[in-house]
């Protein structure tokens, strides 16, 4: 029945309490490559499907360099490379470095923050194998689709399926990846 | 597909009873009902008449603007009405404008997401929209009115032949990495935002081009929950940091006038008086947008009277805080016992140019006292008609703030009084043109409203919520 | 302004065939293929000294090549010319070299020092030995270089707008003189103006004595008329009349605009100025004017009258009589004044100045002979000497009997040397149709002019910093003027040559002619010594005429006195301009620009009310009338003058031309069109008629109040005798180092500015200097109305007190250079910083135009280039240009820079003599040009230069010292010397 090119077993759900039952269950079964799909935010999936979030160091780390960029830039053309007297005022006039350091650190960690997630998720995917589906469609607007994955060492197309017919799906498909 | 007709007079009758809790998304709006009624008006529905009238004007304005810009470039700012002393005019007026605009769009995407106001969600896709078209049409100024606006990127650091640096003590190269900051953290805020809609334009459009585009403007999303975590965790943070950065933005722009000695500009109370001018401005023309937008495509049952509400509210808070401002200067005046300083309140207040003084006062703290009333708030009419009253003086400010301190500082030899040409006009109304132009294009070609944040908005959106049926 | 060509100019396009170039020298030059050799071979100076000959030919390439189009050319004269200082004998790139002339100004000669970059004279600065100046210079011989490059100078002869050549012309000459000869000349005419060259007063003479029927007229439209009337009246001859301030205690100006224009201006100025400051100011002289409009000096008074024309003549009457001079008429009208200025007067016997103006009354000024003869100055501070005039005559009937031969046409050959008669000659005289009536009339001058148009002939003139000559100084010195650069336009000739070439055909060149004459005349043992000493002091030494004593007749003021017009009626009074002078000097951008020192009106002359008079009318300022007088009309916009005496209206004279040049055409009015012969300087019954259509004046300073601010900081001497510290510190000034940033340390040289604030009298002599000095554009009068003229320095002028008669305070402002520059903080791009000697440098290349410099400048001292105000394309003038300053262009900021480049000149030069720059070594322009020395500049880090002294005074302010950007620019407090006898209450 599943061969080669199958990727996994894909449930279709009109209803978000019913994907998170569906999730729980089938962790509850053992299975722990599987992955949620819904047109929106559902919180209580990221507990039963848990993934470590590296957005906010990637963040914080952005903005860190940023600010270093900033203040040891301007010292550096202010004081060293471009040493001008500028109306009186001393070379190194901190308290006039203050606005540039915080916008460049501003703008480096946002910058992070968004690449970050294109980064972890992978992005831009031009292929994913639950696209052959044609009901996955609605998976960014209306349904919710869970997804266990053939990798899964527990997998069996047969008893899969089987579990998951019982969790009330509006409908339950193997999808191969080509 | 929109709610059915006397679904919507039941809903309008609610709206208007001021001890009903205004709902934020109207009952009867469903996942598909939603997607279909968002995406429909870029994919499927026939672009109205309305549509084309404000494009056809925006693009008008725009060739006008064309001509002026290359007029400009080509003869230089002479043909402005700027002079020495009044060293900048319309230029920096429409600058510190504009960038005011673009002040609501983060504010209501940042700062109230930050603050959890879940009635943001149906507008701060096309207020955040609003936001980064105007603050394109402002960063335009600062580049036209230079001398020489061939050789702007002088102003930013880098390695070259002539090895000389830009000046980081001037408040306009602060202005350059504040605006820029400003911009790309608001675009790139919108686009992460926009991002799962797009995606779902792509799985609802038909033709195979569109799908293609669309699917390659949503990077391959699918809605996989590690993909929404990160998601949301990136938009919460950029949420942190675009907060303090509108904040800082306008008091940077501020700094332009307050690190100058000059009497009327060198006052502490700029920054926090220049963000509040800007909020008040960027509602302004958040109201402006949404009334029209409601009616026309019918998203009465997104963009609802709560929102108007809301909007109102905080155009009358930010309103009594600049009204307050106006009071405390000619106080500090005073009180400061600084001749040139009391002479600039005197000057505004009776000089040559007292008219753009009483106008502003007129137009920013009187009439807008309107917004007391409810029915005011909540009905289109009078909230628009309020909304263009507070553009119009929000420019009117900048205005007088600029040539008021600059025709008449300290040496009376030099004084004299600015007087616009039509090259000016046609610059600041080109930019209008620009601006229009840019927010039709995103109307007609993107998600407009954010569905997927309006989805959890939906009473059943949360697990054991209650289904949709 | 520059693009608005007037049509019917110098018809080039008439010229300018397949063949012809843009510059060309003379019509044979232009039509000739060009080559050297030929030009060699062909034009007649070609044959020239064998030794000479190679100069001459590189000189000659280099001259048409430049004016083809390629700049920075050299025109070497063709005679031998003494460099004024003593560099090598060639020409070293970058050095300038400085020669001594005289610019003949206001019809006498000044001694100027003029700067020559590879033979283009760039700039003109005062000869420190001559009289006339001692080293500063009037506005006028500042801006001759703009009359020099002139692009709308007369190029080549014309015979009726058609282009001859030289022999042309004296062949047509031939034929025209011809028919003459037989009668002894009779019906050949000379016209001059006033001629004050004694070369060339010989020439005319000679050319007289050839056609012995001929006849010679003169006519100065701005001359010295009532002073020739009045001393043919008072000691029946004609004397010249001039004044020693440095001597005068007292001085009374009757109607004499003394200090700021007129003959002699800069060296009274400079007496004048020289007895405010000595003996740490506390020995003052006292100056009372009393005019008949604002002037600069009545703005300088102690103490000021307002009258108007007509009761000036009463008034000195009065004065007379109180100084019991028989005749004066014994009214009390002034009797306020009078008695407490005839006490002062007699009080300094011998001490003190009575002086009138040139426009006066020939009454008037035999009421200030007498004065000056009973009070006993004459000899002391008032001098007499002949005539400077070759032939002094009574110009107005000479003008008239002319015109009544023309009309009658008894004048067939008439020749008007230089002069524009048909602009400026009386209406009454109608000269243009006279000249109909002429049947061969030929003009010659700088440009194709008015008279010109209507003339058979037009002959070119060079210009006197082109060709040899001489002239008189208001002493009466002689200077021989020499050349700094070969004619621009082979087609033009000097007076002197085109005479000598009607004497005696093809006659000499102007070298020989001058050589020649004093050859004759000079007296001195070793003629070759005394020329090259001449020529190089660019004066002849002791040549000033001798003093002479005379004795005023006793019945002349009686005469005089009868003559007082007696006139309800509104009154006009006209006076030559105080640039334009009487229009010659229309088409000379600087001049037109430059600001009208009480008005500061550039590119219009206005008709000058007072405030009553105008709210009698019911004029707002700029209202624009037509004036009306005795049935003749001119339009003009009407300038509310505070200080014009009531029911009076002043027009300048000079305006209003229009076939003057791309400058001069359409600015202004033309007041010569309602000025008769029997009323020259004055008439009554003036009338105005509103009308419809504005006409806005440009004016640079729009505000003249202080609006109660510290801008000048002003008292009396008494008051300073009493506490000298008066001079407040301005409120909230900090206290040095009261600030969390140390100051900047400035070692070796700080440079600083001190300017002395009762020496200045608002002459605008430094505004031309500075505008010369540092290639500063011209804008025209739409940009000076839209506020954007590009004067670096500027003469701002207050009014305090009464509207009625005010007085008036000058304040040059220069950059003041602040250590804590508040315009350098806020230049994104660094384009303004600091050097290290403390200037505030302005780097053009680096400037991208925010004008957020200007707007942080207290002072507004900044100049934007708001559109392409710098002509790139005019050929003349880019010879002009200063080599050591950039030319700015469109969209660049640009300031006062204390004029850098002479300070890093004077650094090379101290460099390569291992030494300091010694104080007073560098001299900005304007310092420079100042004839009151009222600006004085230097290195304040040394104590002993003057500047630190200057600052060390208790008068020492800084403007606006609370903003503590530590000016570099500091001022000295104005003090006056009224007469205590005015305070009210005082013993009369």
């Amino acid at each position: 029945m599943s061969d080669a090119s199958t990727y996994g077993m894909v449930a279709e759900f009109d209803d978000p309490t019913k994907l998170v039952e569906a999730a729980r269950e089938m962790r509850k079964l053992g299975y722990r490559k599987m992955e949620a799909y819904s047109p929106y935010p559902i919180k209580d999936l990221h507990e039963i499907i848990p993934v470590i979030n590296w957005v906010p160091a990637i963040c914080f780390l952005g903005g860190l360099s940023g600010s270093i960029i900033a203040w040891s830039m301007e010292y550096y053309i202010a004081a060293i490379d471009y040493p001008i007297n500028v109306g009186g005022r001393p070379l190194y006039s901190w308290p006039s470095f203050i606005p540039i350091l915080f916008e460049l650190t501003v703008l480096l960690a946002g910058c992070s923050a968004f690449f970050a997630v294109l980064g972890l998720s992978g992005f831009p995917r031009v292929h994913f194998p639950l696209f052959n589906l044609p009901q996955f469609a609605d998976a960014t607007s209306s349904r919710m689709f869970l997804c266990i994955e053939k990798t899964d060492p527990i997998y069996d197309s047969d008893l899969t399926a089987k579990f998951m017919r019982e969790l009330e799906p509006v409908g339950v498909w193997e999808v191969s990846d080509e | 597909m929109m709610a059915p007709v006397e679904e919507r007079q039941r809903h309008a009758a609610r709206e208007l009873d001021p001890n009903n809790p205004l709902p934020v998304v109207a009952p009867s709006t469903t996942f598909e009902t939603v997607s279909e009624q968002i995406s429909s008006i870029v994919l499927t529905r026939k672009t109205p008449l309305f549509w084309w009238c404000c494009f056809g004007f925006g693009i008008f304005l725009l060739i006008w603007f064309a001509i002026a810009v290359t007029y400009l470039l080509g003869k230089g700012v002479g043909i402005w009405g700027i002079e020495i002393p009044n060293g900048w005019g319309f230029a920096i007026t429409n600058f510190v404008w504009w960038i005011g605009i673009g002040h609501a769009g983060t504010l209501i995407s940042a700062i109230l997401l930050l603050l959890n106001q879940s009635w943001r969600n149906s507008i701060n896709r096309f207020a955040e929209a609003m936001t980064i078209f105007a603050v394109m049409c402002a960063g335009l100024f600062p580049l036209l009115h230079l001398g020489r606006s061939w050789i702007f990127y002088w102003v930013f650091p880098y390695p070259n032949t002539m090895t000389v640096q830009p000046n980081f003590r001037s408040p306009l190269v602060w202005d350059v990495f504040a605006v820029s900051t400003y911009f790309t953290i608001s675009v790139l805020f919108w686009y992460l935002g926009m991002i799962p809609d797009l995606a779902m334009f792509r799985d609802r459009a038909v033709e195979r081009w569109k799908k293609a585009i669309y699917g390659i403007m949503c990077f391959g999303w699918r809605g996989a929950s590690h993909e929404w975590k990160w998601h949301q965790s990136a938009s919460l943070l950029l949420a942190g940091l675009a907060t303090p950065l509108v904040l800082s933005v306008h008091t940077v722009v501020s700094f332009d006038f307050t690190i100058a000695i000059l009497p009327g500009w060198h006052s502490t109370i700029f920054p926090p008086y220049f963000v509040a001018g800007a909020i008040y401005s960027g509602f302004a023309m958040v109201v402006v947008l949404a009334i029209p937008l409601r009616s026309v495509y019918g998203l009465h049952n997104l963009l609802t009277v709560r929102h108007l509400n809301n909007c109102g509210k905080l155009m009358l808070a930010t309103g009594l805080v600049l009204a307050y401002t106006y009071c405390i200067e000619p106080f500090t005046a005073w009180y400061s016992g600084n001749e040139f300083e009391m002479a600039v309140v005197r000057n505004r207040a009776f000089g040559p140019q007292a008219w753009s003084f009483w106008g502003v006062i007129l137009l920013n703290v009187i009439i807008p006292q309107g917004l007391w009333f409810y029915k005011v708030r909540v009905k289109p009419q009078p909230l628009f008609f309020m909304g263009c009253v507070v553009l119009v003086g929000m420019w009117l400010e900048r205005y007088m703030i600029i040539v008021t301190s600059l025709g008449r500082d300290f040496l009376p030899s030099s004084w004299a009084t600015f007087v616009a040409t039509f090259w000016d006009n046609a610059t600041l109304y080109g930019s209008v043109g620009l601006f229009i132009t840019l927010f039709m294009l995103f109307v007609r070609f993107l998600p407009m409203v954010p569905v997927a944040e309006v989805r959890e908005l939906l009473p059943f959106s949360k697990p054991g919520g209650g289904t949709e049926k | 302004m520059n693009e608005t060509v007037q049509p019917g100019f110098v018809p080039i396009e008439a010229l300018t065939g397949p063949r012809g170039r843009e510059y060309w020298r003379s019509l044979d030059d232009r039509d000739a293929a060009y080559t050297p050799e030929e030009n060699e071979q062909f034009s007649e100076e070609g044959v020239a000294v064998s030794e000479a000959s190679r100069r001459r030919f590189l000189s000659l390439m280099a001259g048409s090549l430049a004016l083809a189009g390629v700049t920075g050319c050299t025109r070497q004269p063709t005679e031998t010319i003494l460099p004024y200082v003593d560099p090598p004998e060639n020409v070293i790139p970058g050095k300038p070299k400085y020669y001594a002339t005289a610019a003949p100004v206001n019809g006498v000669a000044e001694g100027v020092i003029v700067e020559s970059h590879l033979g283009r004279p760039t700039k003109v600065e005062g000869n420190p030995d001559h009289p006339a100046n001692l080293g500063a210079t009037s506005v006028h011989s500042q801006a001759c270089l703009m009359d020099l490059y002139d692009p709308d100078r007369s190029r080549e002869i014309l015979k009726l707008g058609v282009p001859q050549t030289w022999d042309a012309f004296q062949i047509a000459w031939e034929h025209a003189i011809g028919p003459l000869a037989a009668r002894n000349g009779a019906g050949f005419r000379i016209l001059t103006e006033t001629i004050v060259s004694p070369t060339l007063g010989a020439q005319i003479q000679a050319l007289l004595k050839k056609y012995p029927g001929a006849q010679w007229h003169q006519y100065d439209p701005a001359g010295s008329h009532s002073a020739r009337a009045a001393s043919m009246a008072a000691f029946g001859k004609s004397i010249n009349t001039y004044y020693n301030f440095a001597t005068a205690d007292i001085v009374l100006s009757l109607d004499a605009d003394f200090l700021a224009c007129g003959r002699a201006s800069t060296r009274y100025a400079h007496d004048f100025a020289a007895r405010r400051r000595q003996g740490d100011r506390l020995d003052m002289n006292r100056l009372y004017v009393v005019e008949s409009t604002m002037t600069a000096t009545g703005g300088k008074a102690d103490h000021r009258l307002g009258l108007p024309y007509s009761q000036i003549e009463a008034f000195a009457a009065e004065l007379a009589s109180q100084l019991s001079i028989p005749g004066g008429a014994s009214g009390s009208q002034y009797g306020f004044w009078t008695t407490r200025v005839a006490r002062d007067l007699q009080a300094h016997k011998g001490a003190s100045v009575v002086i009138t103006g040139e426009h006066q009354s020939p009454a008037v000024h035999a009421y200030v002979h007498a004065i000056n003869e009973t009070l006993g100055n004459v000899g002391k501070t008032v001098i007499y000497t002949a005539p400077l005039e070759e032939q002094p005559v009574d110009q107005i009937a000479s003008l008239r009997q002319l015109v009544d031969d023309m009309k009658a046409g008894r004048v067939e050959v008439l020749l008007i040397l230089g002069g524009n008669p048909v602009y400026n000659a009386p209406v009454d005289f109608q000269f243009a149709d006279a000249l109909n009536h002429v049947k061969t009339s030929i003009h010659t001058g700088l440009h194709f002019n008015e008279t010109a148009l209507k003339t058979t002939w037009h002959l070119p003139e060079t210009h006197f910093l082109e060709d040899w000559g001489d002239a008189r100084a208001f002493d009466g010195t002689v200077s021989i003027t020499q050349p700094l650069i070969a004619p621009l336009y082979d087609g033009s000739h000097s007076q002197l040559q085109l005479l000598d070439a009607l004497i005696a055909f093809p006659g000499r060149t102007p070298y020989e002619i001058v050589r020649s004459y004093w050859g004759a005349n000079s007296g001195a043992g070793n003629f070759e010594q005394w020329w090259r000493k001449s020529v190089h002091d660019g004066m002849i030494a002791n040549s000033a005429l001798p003093a002479i004593t005379l004795a005023v007749a006793k019945n002349v003021v009686r005469t005089a006195a009868a003559a007082a017009p007696n006139d309800s009626s509104m009154e006009i009074s006209f006076r030559p301009d105080v640039y334009m002078y009487d229009g010659r000097f229309a088409n000379n951008m600087w001049l037109q620009e430059l600001p009208h020192p009480m008005t500061k009106l550039t590119w219009d002359n206005a008709i000058y009310l007072s405030p009553n008079t105008a709210a009698h009318l019911g004029f707002e300022n700029q209202q624009h009338v037509e004036l009306q007088l005795h049935g003749r009309t001119v339009w003009g916009s009407v300038w509310i003058l505070p200080g014009q005496p009531d029911s009076t209206a002043t027009v300048e004279l000079g305006w209003g031309r229009w076939h003057s040049g791309r400058a001069g055409n359409g600015a202004g009015f033309n007041a010569y069109a309602v000025r008769t012969s029997d009323a020259l300087w004055s008439a009554n019954g003036v009338q105005f008629r509103k009308l419809a259509n504005p006409y806005p004046l440009a004016s640079t300073q729009m505000q003249q109040y202080m609006e109660g601010r510290q801008v000048i900081i002003e008292n009396t001497v008494d008051y300073y005798k009493r506490n000298p510290g008066f001079v407040p510190k301005a409120e909230h000034e900090p206290e040095e180092n009261l600030t969390l940033y140390p100051h900047w340390d400035y070692r070796g040289y700080a440079w600083s500015m001190n300017i002395d604030l009762t020496a200045c009298v608002n002459c605008q002599a430094c505004v031309v200097a500075c505008q010369a000095e540092n290639n500063i554009a011209v804008v025209g009068k739409e940009q000076v109305l839209a506020r954007r003229a590009m004067h670096w320095l500027r003469i701002d002028t207050y009014y305090k007190g009464v509207p009625g008669n005010p007085t008036a305070h000058y304040a040059p402002i220069p950059c003041m250079q602040c250590e804590n520059a508040p315009c350098e903080l806020v230049c994104p791009v660094q384009a303004t910083n600091h050097s290290k000697d403390g200037l505030n440098d302005m780097i053009y290349n680096r400037c991208v135009g925010t004008r957020y410099c200007s707007n942080n400048c207290p002072w507004k001292v900044r100049r934007f280039n708001f559109l392409l105000f710098q002509d790139w394309t005019t050929e003349t003038w880019k010879m002009q240009r200063n080599p050591d300053v950039s030319v700015r262009s469109r969209g660049v900021m640009e300031k006062c820079t204390y004029c850098v480049q002479r300070i890093r000149e004077a650094e090379i030069t101290s460099q390569d003599e291992n030494r300091f720059i010694r104080d007073g070594e560098v001299k900005t322009a304007c310092q420079q040009a100042c004839p009151t020395q009222a600006i004085v500049f230097g290195d304040k880090n040394n104590p002993n230069n003057r500047v630190s002294k200057l600052k060390a005074e208790k008068l020492n302010y800084h403007m606006f010292a609370e903003l503590n950007t530590r000016p570099r620019t500091s001022y000295l407090a104005e003090l006056r010397n009224p007469n205590p006898e005015f305070e009210p209450g005082a013993a009369s």
